[in-house]
């Protein structure tokens, strides 16, 4: 399972970078998503996986007495899901808005702020 | 998509989905759920309306601009995060319970007050998001 | 009270934003609020301040959960002392925004997105755990996409695209290098993580998971390779907006950068070559490109990033000599840096251009307001009594004495391209006699302005003048101040004792 995780992690941030070099403004989003993907799977990953229960101890009890799964990786990734749909749904937004402006999608016509004004 | 059979269902959908993310929200804590889970819910029922019935009518129903949400939902989350400094000197986000719990919600502290915050939120932002970009589609 | 004051100034902006958002479309009720917030999150951070020197270290836990498994706000003198300087330069733009920045973008929740900017700022320097970190960086860097788009003009909206993309990268940079660490030592706890680094037994891990911050927190400080997403976006906000992101933005990522390889990641000789071979590198190339622009707010966003590579520099040479003039660097460089994107602004209001080729006559027509314009500039230069020459000397001292040359060399090269580029700006805009320049005939001039209009473009800089003065003259309070946190940086124990008392 590790394997698996490892490799699919890999690819995702490769396929990230590579959208993200394209020209295009779409694929540029599309790598971000990507690459938010790859880097939440990469904290679940090093976060131990185990098949166990939530860590809450039951009322009966003072101890854990079954196998428990490390909580703070899933509240991490939690907290980076919730942060990263933030930063995309606002990265759509510009995007288009850019596009309108623009009249382009090609990442290498994006050079007036590069001209002295 | 303007089908009937996804009208018809979405009308019934509507409450129910609202009800499904309250009992969210409510089991939160201890349990899988919570304010952000909610409020997510809750907002995928109004886009569900809104694909079946139409943007207009979504708005409608909704009567003030989701945008509006936020604020409150801010307000309720900021109290409910500063009052253990206020109540007890005890640091911020510090979990503040009543004693007895209340039948169907449960015990009543703190938390519950700031999930309800972010529930509103969620809704508030999401929507906002989904509306701002098919508007200008 | 105790010491949970040292979050007084961040819950100060989160209630400001929140109560902003409630006068949505009441534009002057926002003007005010704005100023009295910053007003009051300034005494508060005065106070922090004040209460952190003499107390020492504070520290608290979020929700009363014990250190390593709660997320720990740690008010030391590098935090205090940024906390200070967000309050100072927070409360000078949102006087200056008042007045310079349009109504549309004011019916925006522009005011909003600003205090919530400052409280991220303030949550960054105070937060004592990791992740922590990571949530402030990303709260600030959210609500400057927001400010820096505001408006939505066409270089705005491609300067908008290029800040984001670069800076989405870094988050996630450091977000692989959190995850990495965590996988290693199980803490993300600031303080438990500077006991357990050393105990890790894959030291090669380490070392990739420090270059994995390194190029992260590079980025969002705009270190050498990877700056050009800086001049490309900061001069196309309004001048408020670009004053506060160049005076506090990338000092974040310096900030980060001094916490990290300070605390977590110690004693790593091949960090410490990198960060000196960047500095320099970012010494030069931010110099070169200053020299060149042809627009002034192009000119100061170079010498932002050539400042930085002093500041790194600093830290790179791992001394405490070197790391007190990397701070008063810092504390001197927000003040200054934040002024001159204010003198901009006024430049701009003043001619109705930033550009070099069309201004000029400046001191001829406001021989007064040039004055005072001229002490930032010669500030930033470091001409002697200015409050930029006293760090230099700190850091050119510690260079020598190192025997890093080339870093010696590239400071002293970096402050001559600074005057040469301060220079340049001056003779031309200030000196020269200016060509009759057209202007819309939407552009109202600074001479129409209302008396009080006038005061809220003026005071602003004269208030950042006198703090820089202060800097200047008073420099043995200041180099006081960073020689105490350069001890306290460099004593881990003690940073640890204070989280786990």
């Amino acid at each position: 399972m590790e394997i698996l995780l490892a490799i699919t992690t890999g690819i995702l941030y490769a396929a990230g970078i590579y959208m993200m070099l394209r020209r295009s403004m779409v694929k540029l989003i599309l790598g971000l998503i990507l690459l938010g993907n790859g880097v939440n799977l990469l904290i679940f990953l090093l976060g131990r996986i185990t098949k166990g229960k939530p860590p809450i101890i039951p009322e009966e009890t003072k101890v854990f007495e079954d196998l428990f799964a490390d909580p703070v990786p899933q509240a991490l990734i939690l907290t980076a899901i919730v942060i990263s749909f933030g930063l995309q749904s606002f990265a759509i937004i510009l995007v288009k808005r850019a596009y309108k402006v623009l009249k382009t999608d090609d990442l290498d016509q994006l050079n007036t702020t590069d001209e002295d004004s | 998509m303007k089908t009937i059979i996804l009208r018809t269902a979405s009308d019934f959908l509507l409450p129910v989905l609202l009800l499904f993310s309250v009992f969210i929200l409510l089991r939160g804590h201890y349990l899988p759920g919570g304010g952000f889970i909610g409020g997510l819910v809750a907002s995928i029922a109004f886009v569900l309306d809104a694909f079946a019935n139409g943007l207009e009518n979504t708005k409608k129903l909704l009567k003030i601009h989701p945008g509006f949400l936020m604020p409150f939902g801010l307000v309720i989350s900021a109290v409910a995060a500063i009052s253990p400094i206020i109540f007890t000197g005890q640091p911020i986000m510090t979990g503040l319970w009543a004693n007895d719990p209340i039948p169907v919600i449960g015990s009543i502290g703190s938390a519950l007050f700031f999930d309800t915050g972010v529930y509103l939120i969620v809704i508030g932002a999401s929507l906002t998001i989904i509306f701002t970009i098919s508007e200008s589609a | 009270m105790n010491e949970q004051i040292i979050i007084l100034p961040l819950l100060l902006h989160l209630v400001f934003s929140i109560s902003l958002m409630f006068f949505w479309t009441n534009i002057k009720a926002q003007k005010v609020l704005s100023i009295t917030g910053s007003f009051l999150a300034m005494c508060a951070s005065i106070w922090v301040f004040i209460y952190v020197w003499d107390n020492g270290i504070q520290t608290f836990q979020a929700g009363n959960w014990e250190a390593p498994f709660g997320i720990t706000f740690v008010g030391d003198t590098l935090a205090s002392i940024l906390v200070l300087l967000t309050g100072i330069t927070g409360f000078a733009v949102s006087i200056f925004a008042a007045v310079s920045v349009i109504k549309a973008r004011l019916r925006f929740g522009f005011y909003s997105v600003f205090h919530f900017l400052l409280m991220g700022l303030n949550g960054a320097f105070l937060t004592g755990d990791m992740f922590n970190l990571y949530v402030w960086f990303e709260i600030i860097i959210i609500s400057s996409f927001v400010l820096i788009s505001l408006g939505g003009e066409k270089n705005q909206l491609e300067g908008a695209v290029k800040y984001f993309t670069l800076n989405f990268l870094a988050s996630m940079i450091f977000l692989t290098g959190l995850g990495v660490l965590y996988g290693l030592t199980g803490t993300l706890n600031m303080a438990d993580l500077s006991q357990k680094i050393p105990l890790v037994n894959n030291q090669a891990l380490v070392d990739v998971t420090a270059f994995l911050f390194l190029v992260g927190f590079g980025i969002k400080s705009a270190v050498f390779p990877l700056y050009f997403w800086l001049p490309a976006s900061y001069h196309t906000p309004p001048s408020a907006v670009s004053a506060i992101f160049s005076g506090l933005l990338t000092k974040v990522g310096v900030y980060a950068l001094i916490r990290v390889f300070t605390l977590i990641f110690v004693n790593d000789s091949f960090i410490e070559i990198m960060l000196q071979s960047l500095a320099i590198l970012t010494i030069f190339s931010g110099g070169i490109g200053a020299i060149i622009q042809k627009n002034i707010r192009k000119v100061f966003s170079y010498l932002i990033i050539c400042h930085i590579g002093f500041m790194i520099g600093g830290l790179g040479l791992f001394t405490e000599v070197a790391m007190a003039g990397a701070i008063f660097y810092l504390i001197h460089d927000i003040v200054v840096k934040t002024n001159l994107f204010l003198v901009s602004g006024l430049i701009y209001r003043l001619k109705s251009t930033t550009s070099l080729d069309r201004l000029g006559g400046i001191y001829k027509s406001y021989p007064k307001l040039s004055l005072l314009m001229a002490i930032p500039l010669f500030s930033l230069v470091g001409i002697p009594p200015l409050s930029g020459f006293w760090p230099k000397l700190s850091l050119l001292l510690a260079g020598f004495n190192e025997g890093n040359y080339w870093y010696f060399g590239a400071v002293i090269f970096g402050s001559l391209l600074t005057l040469i580029a301060i220079a340049h700006v001056w003779a031309k805009a200030f000196w020269e006699d200016g060509k009759e320049i057209k202007k819309s005939k939407k552009f109202i001039e600074f001479n129409q302005l209302r008396k009080y209009q006038k005061m809220q473009y003026v005071a602003p800089i004269v208030f950042l003048a006198i703090v820089s003065l202060y800097i200047g003259f008073g420099a043995e309070h200041i180099q006081q101040v960073s020689l105490r946190i350069a001890n306290e940086v460099f004593d881990k124990q003690a940073y640890f004792d204070a989280v786990f008392k």
